[in-house]
């Protein structure tokens, strides 16, 4: 390890690769294929100009790659399975080589799923590779999902590309629950079951929109081939056009980066297309796609020969969705059966709407539009590029830890079943816990979240003012003790201390000079109250100032400062001026306006 | 006469009455029951070893006479085959108050079982253990058994239907146990004998109903018998089955195990190299 | 929101706005010094780096190899013992470890590669405000109002009304062609019927058989605590026509199960049973799975989708869970020949609930 140099011997062996782009088009000129392209396309440019782009290094930047690469996987490993699956609900008799089955009638769909596991070579190992990509493609949608949230990546200006990823994310449970369905087995047809039900629900046209979904009677013949269009035609397609229009717009804005030494609102920081991401990410679809392949040869996933044949009379213990449909499956296990009641003579079953066929756009709905409600709250309309580190957004953090909470809730509560024999408890009991905590839970992940968020900017001003614990105590000649800190490196500080703390909005005016109260008042009344939720418990960046004063009148000083703010937070304004940002002051006076 | 007439207002009048009424219709039962399940030869020596075995392990619960206590349900009447599944899978003597008895180590031998279930038997008639005529597995194969129309094959898928049917709500397709009400569960079917399955249909152990031979004939639990030890005695095709849980333990794992390595991957990814 | 007062511009300089904004703020220390690494300094660490990712690659090929060969050597019924699996099928394993190795050894090749030769030299991008200059913008608007104007579009409101119309109007039979084509309208009333309709069987008693064998069961069957899983008699001509079998079936299914007549709390549930027998709907009335779970000691029924719980003594109505409404009951009586029948259909549609499901 050493610092820069310029006589690096390895940079000899670069030698050749670098070089002005310039001077090495004199000694190559673009010739073959490539040249034959750029004369027809004019691509030369744009190429060199993105093999360019900058991407900045961060393991949780790979996690939207796991979701691409996994659903490329998934396209691949399913145009196999078409070549054999038949998207068929006529019913034939099983004549394969699975002896348990033998002479059983089943649908064509569930025969060939039968067929491509055990009589076709590799095959089953395929179905297994589909189906895990689909799990961890869903998983990682998720985890991203939750990234983006929590650093703020969804601020101006790429708020539209957080709603084309919440429109993803969903797709992607959709062409999870459509494809679960095709193999026709008792497991996935109880499921298409329940969904009728969903269906049957809605109030007014529900049992029309059922007839129309299964073009008949449940279940029909119609419902598996329907569900094969829309699982390998329909929603791929939109798949991957709302995910290219996804990446295109990462290209667009360039990717966002931690804060850190060098990193700025104007740049990004990190390592070129060409080589490095092309490596790195190239290899990435390697690994993931390694990975997902070594499960897929020990593990068994979806063993549709056990489940046998889709038969409504038949059913087995612990019917569940795959695991991104089980909060909605939650959710209909949670609601109690009272909800639904009739008014002249009309069913209006909201035990299982709101659950259902409510939920899914709630929820995404909810996630979709929550970066114009920060916005709005937060009234900041500038572009963001440095993430936040998820601690200095506490009460963002928390809003997404509820979220998640009440989303795990729904989730655990469609396993209550399972959670019963394994813990030994009463699956009533469970499903009481899980009502309350539905409830309880996101109130106490919320103010839990902020607190700790909160409590670790307070450990980083502690940090940046006194210096990094050492771990190396001294004894000092008056008998005390006392750890020694080391001051922290002008880099080290850096991510500590850049981050901004805003003050709530402020009103300056509640009336017009009549005083009658506007509605425009009225609506920035509640902006400003909720502009006091999101920055009224603030720790403030320490600044300069602070560390000059808290090396000048060493640690007993700063420790009653901390102590002195109100709201527990460390309101700087109130001792230095300059220090203080004076944030946007809302203005509800309308005369102003006019 | 007189003697008699006077007696009848006596308090145990009606239970003698009854006692004699359960005896009639007890001794016609056994008389035109089935005959099947008098396999083994009850000598009065076992049974005189299982009521020692009774009262020394059972009569706290069941009564010194098997008629019952607010603890233990009466058995008279359950049978032989009842006693064998209980005590055999090591579910009674129960180890202390439960929901439900667990399955737990067996305490008896099978000669002291045999005997328990001789002296149970010999309270009130009920289903006896069954001998191996139904409860050996077929053996897959396109030949057919004297008297089936479907090939030993079919049988099997045919016992997967009546499984299906009337048991994997409650046991699981693939016999790995679900949840009853109120803490109450269907236990594993996965290792236990065909003995006992057998059994156990035939006598409702706890919240199970009871499949008589009418509802399940013989032949059809053999067949239930056969695909329960064919799933259970097959090749995991696919690789490790995570419990045969569904959907829950493979997301599960997806999150956990999956995601850890993915992760693990880009982490390593990121970092700088040495 | 015209009444926020921006105190900043709304222009490219916001970008950089607020670092510059306050005085008292620390100063970004700008890039960290680089840190070389062993394969920068020491050549012999770069030729160990070298040998390692051509290691790598060739394992995947090795592995490649291993899948090429196992597909054609390895039979199809060929099992063996895999620690921690069991008895495995040693196509699958084989070839999905080859697979999956040979595609993981190229890319950690890859990325060891462009972690340990590749420059780690971070390059600094600029970014750039997202939003057009203002002369651009401008520009924009000019583009397409000139080309209004030049279209005449509002001149000619004529154009511009019958032009909406028929953009709003084109897509119509596309609708309609759906909504029109995809399943039948008459779903309210399919909905309420039920094979076990006694026109089904020339209005004769329809008999009750067993689930799956569909043979009659005779009432000295059904012996206490015993369930039967029961199907009408009418079911065999759709099974022997092979058409409708599991539609019917998802309104049919039933459930018989003998009760002590004492434990009966329900008038109507005693008369429409036989001795305490009683037979009522499989089909939940929640969202329609098979409530099969019968626990014998409490007499509860259990669907295992959603937990509704069902007290069969009292009419089977719900005591735990999301359904509302108890299973219906389909009453049933003895035939000459001995044999369970139900005298009627049931009165009332059986599984989930739909709008017009009471009308």
């Amino acid at each position: 390890m050493s610092t820069i140099n310029d006589t690096r011997p390895a940079e000899a062996l670069r030698d050749g690769d670098l070089g002005a782009e310039q001077e090495r088009a004199d000694v190559k000129p673009l010739g073959g294929i490539a040249g034959w392209l750029d004369d027809r396309t004019g691509g030369a440019k744009p190429t060199s100009h993105f093999l360019k782009k900058v991407f900045p290094d961060h393991w949780s930047f790979m996690l939207g790659e796991i979701a691409m690469y996994s659903m490329i996987i998934c396209l691949l490993t399913g145009v196999f399975l078409t070549f054999w699956y038949v998207p068929s609900m006529t019913q034939v008799v099983y004549d394969g080589s699975y002896v348990p089955l033998q002479g059983i009638t089943v649908s064509d769909a569930y025969r060939s799923t039968l067929n491509i596991s055990f009589d076709i070579r590799g095959g089953l190992l395929i179905r297994q590779i589909h189906h895990w990509g689909a799990l961890i493609f869903v998983v990682s949608v998720f985890v991203h999902m939750t990234r983006v949230f929590f650093t703020g990546a969804f601020r101006k200006p790429r708020e539209i590309n957080w709603v084309l990823g919440t429109l993803l994310s969903m797709l992607a449970c959709i062409e999870g629950f459509a494809g679960y369905s095709l193999p026709d087995d008792l497991l996935s047809g109880t499921g298409i079951r329940a969904m009728n039900g969903f269906v049957q629900s809605i109030p007014v046209v529900g049992s029309y929109v059922s007839y129309f979904i299964f073009g008949g009677a449940f279940p029909g013949e119609a419902i598996i081939p329907r569900l094969y269009s829309v699982h390998v035609l329909l929603l791929p397609a939109v798949l991957v056009g709302v995910f290219t229009a996804h990446i295109l717009f990462v290209v667009i804005h360039k990717h966002t980066q931690f804060p850190g030494p060098g990193r700025t609102n104007n740049n990004v920081v990190g390592y070129p297309l060409m080589p490095v991401y092309m490596a790195k990410a190239g290899g990435f679809f390697f690994i993931v796609f390694g990975i997902i392949a070594l499960v897929s040869a020990v593990v068994s996933i979806n063993p549709i020969w056990g489940y046998g044949p889709y038969d409504p009379s038949p059913i087995t213990a612990g019917s569940q969705p795959d695991w991104y449909m089980g909060f909605a499956d939650g959710a209909l296990r949670l609601l109690p059966g009272f909800l639904e009641f009739q008014t002249f003579g009309f069913t209006w079953s909201m035990n299982i709407f709101p659950g259902s066929i409510l939920l899914l756009p709630l929820m995404w709905g909810i996630i979709g539009v929550y970066p114009f409600v920060e916005s709005w709250v937060t009234g900041d309309k500038r572009e963001h590029h440095l993430l936040d580190r998820p601690r200095n957004a506490p009460t963002r953090a928390g809003i997404g830890v509820a979220g998640i909470t009440a989303y795990t809730v729904l989730l655990f509560a469609s396993g209550n079943d399972l959670m019963a024999i394994k813990l030994q408890l009463s699956i009533n009991d469970l499903t009481q816990l899980f009502r309350l905590l539905f409830f309880v839970g996101p109130v106490i992940a919320f103010w839990l979240t902020k607190r700790i968020c909160l409590s670790l900017q307070r450990a980083d001003r502690q940090k940046v003012l006194h210096g990094r614990e050492t771990g190396t105590i001294w004894r000092y000649p008056d008998g005390r003790f006392e750890e020694i800190h080391a001051p922290l490196s002008p880099f080290e500080r850096w991510a500590l201390v850049q981050h901004e703390s805003p003050e709530p909005l402020r009103i300056s005016a509640e009336a017009d000079e009549n005083g009658v109260a506007s509605p425009l008042a009225r609506v920035e009344r509640v902006r400003a109250k909720l502009s006091h939720f999101y920055f009224s418990d603030r720790v403030a960046p320490p600044t300069p100032s602070e560390l000059e004063a808290a090396h000048h009148h060493g640690d007993e000083v700063d420790e009653s400062h901390l102590l002195t703010g109100q709201h527990e937070a460390i309101d700087t304004s109130e001792t230095s001026d300059s220090s203080s940002t004076p944030r946007e002051t809302i203005k509800a006076d309308r005369k102003r306006l006019t | 006469m007189k003697a008699l007439a006077a007696r009848r207002r006596h308090p145990a009048a009606i239970a003698v009455l009854i006692l004699l009424g359960l005896l009639v219709t007890g001794g016609a039962y056994s008389f035109l029951a089935p005959k099947q399940a008098q396999a083994t030869s009850v000598t009065a020596d076992s049974v005189a070893t299982g009521k020692k075995l009774f009262l020394a392990n059972c009569a706290s619960c069941h009564g010194l006479n098997a008629q019952g206590t607010a603890s233990g349900p009466s058995l008279v009447g359950v049978g032989a085959a009842s006693v064998d599944f209980q005590v055999g899978t090591g579910r009674m003597p129960l180890a202390g108050p439960a929901v439900q008895a667990p399955q737990n180590k067996v305490k008896f031998d099978e000669e002291q079982i045999s005997a328990l279930a001789a002296y149970v038997a010999t309270l009130g008639p009920g289903p006896a253990v069954p001998d191996g005529e139904y409860t050996t597995p077929i053996v897959p194969g396109d030949e057919k058994a004297a008297g089936q129309s479907l090939t030993n094959s079919e049988r099997i898928a045919r016992g997967g239907e009546i499984f299906r049917v009337n048991c994997a709500m409650c046991h699981n397709f693939a016999g790995a146990g679900g949840a009853l009400t109120r803490g109450k569960y269907a236990p594993a079917l996965t290792g236990v004998t065909p003995t006992h399955i057998y059994e156990a249909m035939v006598t409702g152990p706890q919240s199970m109903p009871v499949f008589n031979d009418t509802n399940i004939t013989p032949a059809g639990k053999q067949e239930v018998i056969s695909y329960l030890d064919a799933i259970d005695n097959q090749t995991n095709v696919g690789g490790m089955t995570l419990g045969n849980l569904g959907p829950v333990s493979e997301g599960l794992f997806a999150w956990i195990f999956l995601l850890g390595l993915m992760i693990a991957s880009a982490v390593w990814l990121g970092k700088k190299a040495a | 929101m015209s009444d926020i007062d921006t105190t900043r511009p709304e222009s490219g300089s916001e970008l950089a706005h607020h670092q510059e904004q306050s005085l008292d703020r620390f100063e970004n220390p700008g890039l960290p010094p680089h840190i070389h690494r062993a394969a920068d300094d020491d050549p012999a660490a770069g030729k160990r780096a070298e040998k390692q990712v051509a290691t790598l690659f060739g394992l995947s090929m090795l592995a490649t190899l291993v899948f090429m060969v196992a597909y054609f050597a390895i039979p199809d019924e060929s099992t063996f013992y895999l620690p921690g699996v069991g008895l495995s099928k040693t196509q699958n394993v084989v070839l999905g470890l080859s697979m999956g190795f040979a595609l993981f050894f190229i890319g950690i090749g890859a990325v060891h590669w462009a972690k340990t030769l590749m420059s780690d030299e971070e390059i600094v991008e600029e970014r750039h405000p997202q939003r057009s200059d203002d002369r651009s913008r401008a520009a924009a608007v000019a583009t397409v109002l000139d080309g209004g104007a030049n279209a005449q579009l509002g001149r000619r409101p004529l154009i511009l009304y019958s032009l909406t119309g028929a953009l709003g109007l084109f897509a119509l039979p596309f609708v309609l062609q759906i909504a029109g084509s995809l399943g039948p309208v008459n779903a309210p009333e399919e909905l309420k019927e039920n094979i076990w309709d006694l026109k089904n069987n020339d209005g004769k008693p329809i008999r009750l058989m067993r689930d799956p064998e569909m043979t009659p069961i005779k009432l000295s069957d059904v012996t206490n605590g015993s369930v039967f899983h029961v199907m009408p008699e009418t079911l065999q001509k759709n099974i022997d026509e092979n058409h409708g079998v599991l539609e019917a079936k998802a309104k049919a299914a039933v459930i018989l199960i003998r009760l002590e007549p004492d434990l009966i709390k329900v008038q109507k549930q005693k008369d429409w049973g036989v001795d305490g027998v009683v037979a009522y709907s499989k089909i939940c009335t929640h969202v329609g799975c098979a409530v099969g779970l019968y626990e014998q000691t409490t007499h509860h029924l259990l669907c295992p989708c959603h937990q509704s719980t069902f007290d069969l003594p009292d009419d089977c109505n719900v005591i735990f869970g999301p359904a509302k409404r108890p299973l219906p009951q389909l009453k049933i009586t003895v035939d000459d020949a001995g044999y369970l029948v139900a005298p009627q259909g049931f009165m009332e549609p059986v599984g989930p609930s739909f709008w017009e499901r009471s009308r």
